[in-house]
């Protein structure tokens, strides 16, 4: 057991970091100080995939949790008839492998003859090219993730709303408060604990997103899919350049720390 | 239940446009899952239509046939499931064996293996992936099924997630069995053990889907057709030109079908994997 964590854990995280400190010349492995790092500070693909990854990021986690939140009351209002059959049907995506559905989906986004767009023309809009364009290929990503983890997230919320007590809903009656302000001052402060989890766990996720990519747009059309993740693969196995995939993972492991710090400290002030 | 009805008949026109606006919305949810369905039995010049075709065709048969005939999908099929297979029953055992030790035991250097264990639960497994093919080249193990199964076996999330369920297990119950002369392994085989099953059945879950689904590590140690995990063997079916749609996608839903079983026989237990998964990511 101490072997296998040792051996397969530990020591890769210690390698890679000795990795990120060495180049390749000629076959033989050199150290070569902080270069991998300053290489990748003037890399306009790094910051390429970093701005992707970014905005993907920015606009697919907070739609997601925003639309999983509004499932979660639902789910849990007395109003919903046949409740368990919705909420296993929004779940049920989930179910479906990376791979898979970024297959199905690539087939759902054909431009020519895809359904997405067979829907998008019976509301009278034109065809739109799904995967073909920089920008429809990340917003194509962005709706397959939506698609796949909304569910998930809204059934994290659902059992913390559970847990919030009746009487303080009840209290919030009494006093004459509207259903909009009822969820504002006692739903949304009682999930607290789970919109932070969330949130910082959806940010790690997508900051290494690399299957839905990998299989959906090819990180393409030109590079405008390209994420941190499949940069480090495209160095690390395409190329061969194992010390400046390792500086990316490296990079990778300092910009999630410290958005994780940052998101973590800005919770705190809040509450 | 009865007070869901008598709220719901209070205000009926509320109730309706609710449920109807959650069935639109799962509608969409499920749309993929039956195009899907429906692609299946088209042949690859048909799957593709316009209008798109709602109702099944005549080749789900030949799709099934031509995948396992014309693609090494089957053989795929099988090394993802021993390597699942395994790999869940070999994971619990070390997850739950190590979380134990942490848990109920002082040993030396204890305090810096947990340190070291929640350094690598927080960071990312991608920073691994070239020493880890390295080790797997210079150990002769590429296209092997060691080689997905042995490196996650002694898995961070795992080992914390059995640590922090056995902690809460009071002391005095395990020094109680003690004193009546149990065994060791009885300790932990008929009191721990029934204690967690729970969070067993969890992780269960969880490790058979994480290497049922696991993408990028097989894409990087699997080298030769023979040796392809599922996802492995679809994505690079994706990615050769010639290959029959049809087939493809009875091979994407064909991917899906153990995970759903799983789903619909043990839905609370999946549900729990999956969010102590999700905690994880």
């Amino acid at each position: 057991m101490f072997v296998l964590f040792v051996g397969f854990k530990l020591y890769p995280y210690i390698s890679a970091f000795w990795l990120s400190l060495t180049k390749n010349v000629g076959g033989d492995i050199e150290f070569a100080g902080l270069e991998n790092y300053t290489r990748l500070l003037q890399d306009p693909l790094f910051y390429k995939a970093l701005g992707n990854t970014g905005i993907i990021l920015l606009v697919q986690v907070p739609i997601m949790l925003v639309l999983a939140i509004v499932l979660a009351v639902a789910f849990n209002s007395v109003l919903l008839k046949f409740r368990a059959f919705w909420r296993t049907a929004y779940f049920v995506p989930i179910v479906m492998g990376l791979v898979a559905y970024g297959i199905l989906f690539r087939a759902l986004f054909n431009t020519n003859e895809g359904f997405v767009n067979y829907l998008i023309g019976f509301i009278g809009l034109d065809p739109i090219p799904w995967l073909g364009d920089p920008l429809w290929a990340k917003i194509s990503i962005v709706v397959a993730m939506t698609w796949h983890y909304t569910g998930q997230n809204a059934i994290i919320y659902l059992a913390q709303m559970q847990s919030i007590g009746g009487e303080l809903y009840e209290a919030a009656h009494v006093d004459g408060a509207t259903a909009f302000q009822r969820f504002w001052h006692v739903t949304v402060p009682g999930l607290r604990p789970a919109i932070v989890l969330t949130v910082i766990l959806s940010t790690i996720g997508t900051l290494q997103l690399f299957d839905e990519p990998y299989v959906l747009t090819n990180g393409g059309p030109d590079n405008a899919t390209l994420t941190v993740g499949m940069y480090l693969y495209q160095n690390g196995f395409k190329y061969f350049d194992f010390g400046y995939a390792s500086a990316i993972g490296y990079a990778l492991t300092i910009i999630i720390g410290v958005i994780s710090l940052i998101q973590l400290r800005l919770f705190k002030e809040k509450s | 239940m009865s007070d869901t009805n008598i709220v719901a008949r209070k205000k009926p026109v509320r109730s309706l446009v609710l449920t109807t606006a959650i069935a639109a919305g799962a509608v969409l949810m499920i749309l993929p899952f039956y195009w899907l369905l429906i692609a299946t039995t088209y042949g690859a010049h048909d799957i593709f239509s316009t209008p798109p075709h709602f109702l099944p065709g005549p080749a789900f048969v030949d799709n099934f046939l031509g995948l396992f005939r014309d693609t090494l999908f089957g053989r795929a099929m099988v090394n993802s499931m021993l390597v699942s297979t395994t790999y869940t029953a070999l994971g619990l055992i070390v997850c739950t064996a190590a979380g134990y030790a942490f848990a109920k035991f002082k040993f030396r250097g204890q305090g810096i293996m947990f340190g070291a264990l929640l350094v690598t639960l927080a960071l990312p497994s991608q920073v691994t992936l070239v020493p880890l093919f390295q080790i797997m080249v210079s150990l002769g193990w590429l296209d092997s099924y060691q080689a997905l199964i042995l490196p996650n076996l002694a898995l961070p999330f795992g080992i914390f997630l059995m640590r922090q369920t056995m902690y809460a297990i009071p002391d005095e119950m395990i020094q109680a069995a003690r004193i009546d002369g149990a065994s060791e392994f009885r300790v932990f085989s008929q009191i721990v053990l029934p204690t967690v099953r729970p969070a067993l059945s969890a992780l269960a879950i969880f490790l058979f889907l994480a290497q049922w689904n696991d993408f990028v590590y097989p894409l990087v140690v699997l080298r030769t057709p023979e040796s392809f995990t599922v996802p492995v063997a679809l994505a690079s079916l994706q990615g050769i030109g010639t290959t029959d749609y049809g087939q493809l996608l009875m091979g994407t839903m064909l991917s899906m079908l153990p995970v759903l079983i799983l789903f619909l026989f043990l839905q609370r237990q999946f549900v729990a994997g999956i969010l102590a998964g999700a905690v994880k990511q």
